[in-house]
């Protein structure tokens, strides 16, 4: 299982794709935010940085460790120290597949961040999912938030995907 | 850190302000090593955003090119000839001061990639934060297939391009904004939403979709113009084009 995610990890954004799994794939930035309310985090993730919230278009803010149904397991990454600031994904898998990619923390000190957020974390969900089922070795794209992504990601895998 | 497949080895390096990547013969771990310290010397000569660099002191006036490293001297010049060839519309110094990057970062992983086929890999590839070099095929004769994001629908690949040997580079509308000017209007450039060169070695290649994508509309014909090159580009407004021998890489 490890083995397998982490090649889908290995390239950036990209992400050898060995899995038949078909993800809701976010179509569009949004520019909103809205609150899904609920609880926070759970058992020993650190809290994101705002109260759980979803962008329309499968993506989670906040630890989903809590509510997972049976089957799925959540993997928490150590925060990613980028420039913009501090970046912490967690990945959820189920079969040795990610299903759910969330994210913890994010750079929200302007509102350029949190504009880059909208956009940036969805692609680079999006694409390691589409990875998934395009079966490529690699992406290749424009992308600046791509490394604290990936390195929160490949921290995640190496706590115990 | 790393992973992969049976007989596979992949390594993500944290370098250059991005995260390279490289997916290797799991004998190939000494000339991997080799190939990332070589990417940590290009950072830091290169690098403009370090003080203490070469490319910084240079734009400085601190030093003069003959007391850089030598390397310097030869990206240089490739700079020139590929401004000269694009008609202008690669430069150098697209911030106002020296920053030679739309260079070197494809420059750099090419030669990175070369370094681990001088070792006696036949079959890796090393992706440069979205640029790509691949070398040989990805084994059982299978070609590298490398996906093509959308920048107009996040999470979405807009095309796969497949090939053996090959470089794929994208320029586009980076994540904080517009980053590409027009060197001939001094705005950013905004005709296309992205633009992909595929190309034999990611050096040029990853020049040009710099070039093409500062150049805009005129891009196709100049691409079309480039022998061994080939290029799929988005506009900003959500159409596509391709120059005409994109389809060899097409699946």
């Amino acid at each position: 299982m490890r083995r397998v995610i982490l090649t889908i990890v290995g390239t950036i954004a990209g992400l050898v794709a060995l899995l038949s799994f078909k993800s809701h794939l976010p179509t569009a930035p949004s520019a909103s935010v809205s609150t899904a309310g609920g609880s926070g985090s759970t058992s020993g993730t650190p809290a994101p940085s705002s109260s759980p919230s979803t962008v329309p278009g499968e993506f989670p803010m906040g630890s989903l460790a809590g509510k997972l149904p049976a089957g799925e397991t959540a993997v928490t990454g150590h925060v990613a120290t980028t420039v913009y600031g501090p970046v912490q994904i967690q990945l959820i898998t189920r079969n040795s597949k990610i299903v759910k990619v969330a994210v913890l923390q994010q750079p929200m000190n302007t509102a350029n961040d949190i504009q880059i957020g909208e956009f940036a974390f969805p692609k680079l969900i999006g694409e390691t999912l589409a990875a998934q089922t395009a079966k490529i070795d690699a992406v290749s794209g424009a992308s600046y938030t791509s490394a604290g992504y990936i390195k929160s990601l490949q921290s995640a895998l190496d706590n115990g995907a | 850190m790393t992973g992969g497949q049976a007989g596979r080895l992949r390594h993500p390096e944290h370098v250059m302000g991005t995260v390279v990547s490289f997916d290797v013969p799991s004998w190939a771990r000494g000339p991997l090593g080799e190939a990332v310290r070589w990417l940590h010397w290009v950072d830091g000569t290169f690098s403009p955003y370090l003080p203490d660099s070469d490319v910084s002191r240079l734009g400085a006036g601190e030093v003069s090119l003959a007391q850089c490293a030598p390397e310097l001297t030869e990206v240089l010049e490739a700079c020139a000839a590929v401004s000269a060839l694009s008609g202008g519309y690669f430069t150098t110094t697209p911030g106002g001061r020296l920053d030679p990057s739309g260079y070197v970062k494809g420059w750099a992983i090419e030669r990175a990639a070369a370094m681990i086929t001088a070792a006696g890999s036949a079959e890796h590839s090393v992706n440069g934060g979205g640029d790509v070099q691949c070398v040989g095929d990805r084994g059982s004769g299978q070609p590298w297939r490398i996906g093509i994001a959308d920048p107009l629908r996040p999470g979405t690949l807009a095309l796969v391009v497949a090939g053996r040997d090959f470089a794929v580079a994208t320029s586009g509308v980076a994540e904080r904004g517009p980053h590409i000017v027009n060197p001939h209007t001094g705005q950013p450039a905004t005709d296309l939403a992205s633009v992909t060169v595929v190309g034999p070695g990611l050096t040029l290649t990853d020049a040009y979709a710099t070039a093409a994508f500062a150049m805009g509309s005129g891009a196709r014909d100049w691409v079309e113009s480039l022998d061994g090159y080939e290029a799929f580009a988005i506009t900003s407004r959500g159409a596509n084009w391709q120059t005409s021998g994109l389809r060899a890489y097409l699946t």
